[in-house]
């Protein structure tokens, strides 16, 4: 049994939109029915196109979007019935850094403010403690002292995403969600981000939830991976077992769509036809049937339930390869 | 006069910007060449100067931006040399270009298929009600619906389905080369998948050359001929795409083809140290050099020229600046 750190059950998120007043009321159906469970000291990718609801559910579970429904249990205790004094004790284990540094970080906060702010909430300590901390985790991340006493606009796209994560460490976090991390960061800068996120994971024996479209960055990062459409979780499993058989047919064809920087690998065209249907009104049965090369009446009509297609490799689907 | 590439062949050219900063010297001598039919990948990171060689080409280089220097030869025609009018009549008919935000590159306020006739209007030189029959060849030919699409207004399409306006547009005259500047980077994989063999297939069937600037090396791998690797509005290696990603020669495409991760690979991605320079104060001589893992003395005082060093590889790195040998172009 794996120690489980992060246990989401059932979690449903929908936002309301406005049509007319007489029609009958609508929901986007970002989250639908999700349930997953993270192991301690890992990375788990979430992976989707956008609209998927990958960062709705990111958000869900830190509750910075109220879920409608659901159950989800961190180290235990179930967050979302948490008031006062023990969810601020929560909201302190858990983390999270945005993907776009630019919009992140107070532009007229100096660097020691955006980091040292959590600490002041969170901590009984003096100003010298809080200065000490700072000049450590900037160590940490690697940057030097004298950053402390810039702002934002000083920095390039790859030293802003190490300040937003300094921020989230000095806390001493158990776990942080890493939201599309190193999508606005140009290649070269994104592998020393990378690198980093995964030498502070071991030393500080962090938990992340790490959301991206990126299959390639899945491979190099995770270690177990949940595949949403459409609000839901369409597969899941260990990264070596999704990534080397998968089982359902849209990460399959995700997979075929990913481009490989290699002339030499020539592979078959498969495409995925059509487009991400609508949340608010999602295809009958299930989600992908009508983008499904294998689809037929049952798809159409009976949506499948996630199950246990081989042990531990979940699929959300009737026939799945 | 010997052009390097039979269909555009760009020389020596710079543009620079003129900001309260000071003057950012976008690109300093970009050498560029393609032959007809050809796919050629720009790629490199942000500030490298892609975008703007693309611009400059086109001739759309607005204030406070200013082209200074060099040649653009596109088929037989020296496009600096043009008059406005002239150009004006290359601009859009023998050469189009298609845009990375595809909802923006579209008129939020007219029908689809309007914008699409306004462009074979032009060419065709006729009303733009008489251009509806062909309009709806093109919608078709990009996998469009015409009855649903013509009429309608782009906030009514999806990214993808923009895309494929844009393609249509852009191919709509029939040109000779279609610059596509990072037309996938703001579309979904699966969507991505879907317009690069739409373009692909269109290329083939039309006979255009295609320019395809992109940052990601996946796209160029999986798209181009030759590539055409740029670093600090330089041109700093130019190879077929095999060659390129086999026996990559510049340092900063070695080291740029060692960052990008792949599904497959687990070891450890080695980033290149430093960051990309700032182009009002750039380094001096090779603009890599203080990132440069093989930096000599020479790197810090000379630029280094783009050299031919084996058959159709040209670098510009003084590796291997004693095996080359000058390609001469004035």
């Amino acid at each position: 049994m794996p120690d489980t750190l992060i246990k989401i059950e059932n979690l449903k998120t929908y936002f309301p939109v406005k049509k007319s007043i007489f029609s009958k009321k609508l929901f986007v159906r970002a989250v639908d029915d999700v349930t997953m469970e993270i192991p301690r000291g890992s990375t788990f990718a979430v992976v989707g196109e956008s609209g998927s609801g990958k960062t709705t559910l990111a958000r869900s579970v830190l509750r910075l979007i109220e879920p409608t429904s659901g159950k989800i249990f961190f180290d235990g205790s179930e967050i979302l019935k948490l008031k006062g004094k023990d969810l601020l004790d929560v909201r302190r284990k858990m983390q999270i850094v945005f993907q776009d540094p630019y919009n992140s970080l107070h532009p007229r906060k100096l660097i020691k403010n955006i980091i040292g702010e959590g600490m002041k909430i969170h901590f009984k300590i003096t100003e010298s403690e809080i200065k000490d901390k700072i000049s450590a985790v900037l160590k940490e991340v690697g940057l030097r002292d004298e950053h402390m006493f810039r702002y934002p606009h000083e920095f390039s796209g790859g030293q802003r995403q190490r300040i937003a994560f300094a921020r989230a460490i000095v806390l001493k976090p158990k776990f942080i969600v890493l939201d599309e991390p190193t999508s606005a960061l140009d290649v070269s800068v994104q592998a020393m981000v990378l690198k980093m996120l995964k030498d502070i994971r071991s030393q500080e024996g962090l938990t992340y939830m790490f959301i991206t479209h990126n299959l390639s960055l899945v491979d190099y990062i995770a270690d177990r991976v949940a595949v949403m459409y459409v609000g839901e979780v369409v597969e899941m499993g260990e990264k070596n077992t999704v990534f080397n058989h998968p089982s359902h047919p849209y990460t399959d064809l995700l997979m075929a769509s990913n481009p490989i920087p290699d002339p030499k690998f020539q592979r078959e065209k498969r495409l995925l036809k059509g487009e991400i249907p609508s949340s608010i009104n999602p295809p009958s049965g299930c989600r992908f049937h009508n983008r499904c090369p294998h689809a037929d009446q049952k798809c159409a009509s009976q949506a499948p339930e996630l199950s246990e297609h081989k042990p531990g490799h979940f699929v959300r689907c009737h026939y799945p390869l | 006069m010997e052009l390097r590439g039979k269909l555009l062949d760009v020389s020596g050219l710079k543009v620079s910007f003129y900001t309260y900063r000071g003057v950012i010297k976008a690109l300093d001598g970009v050498e560029l060449w393609m032959d007809s039919g050809e796919r050629l990948g720009v790629v490199g990171e942000t500030g490298c100067g892609k975008s703007v060689t693309s611009l400059a080409v086109m001739r759309l280089i607005e204030q406070p931006g200013e082209i200074q220097a060099g040649k653009v030869i596109f088929n037989g025609k020296s496009l600096l040399e043009l008059s406005e009018e002239e150009m004006n009549g290359v601009r859009g008919i023998e050469m189009s270009m298609i845009f990375q935000e595809p909802r923006s590159s579209l008129n939020p306020v007219m029908k689809v298929g309007y914008q699409i006739g306004e462009a074979i209007a032009k060419s065709k030189k006729m009303p733009i009600k008489k251009t509806y029959p062909e309009v709806r060849e093109i919608l078709k030919l990009v996998g469009l619906d015409p009855e649903r699409v013509m009429n309608s207004y782009p906030h009514e399409l999806s990214g993808g389905m923009s895309q494929r306006v844009m393609i249509g547009m852009g191919l709509a005259t029939h040109p000779k080369l279609l610059i596509a500047d990072e037309p996938t980077s703001a579309l979904d994989v699966t969507i991505q998948a879907q317009i690069l063999e739409l373009l692909d297939e269109l290329a083939r069937k039309m006979g255009n050359a295609v320019m395809l600037i992109t940052h990601d090396m996946g796209v160029v791998a999986e798209f181009c001929d030759k590539v055409m690797v740029m670093y600090a509005g330089n041109s700093v290696e130019y190879a077929s795409t095999f060659e390129l990603f086999e026996r990559p020669l510049h340092p900063y495409t070695g080291g740029l083809l060692l960052a990008v991760p792949r599904v497959g690979r687990t070891d450890e991605l080695k980033a290149i140290k430093g960051t990309v320079p700032d182009l009002v104060d750039p380094p001096s001589g090779c603009r890599f050099h203080p990132r440069c893992p093989r930096v000599m003395e020479i790197c810090k005082e000379n630029r280094p020229p783009l050299l031919q060093v084996e058959p159709g590889h040209f670098v510009a790195c003084y590796l291997y600046g004693n095996k080359g040998e000058v390609k001469e172009n004035a």
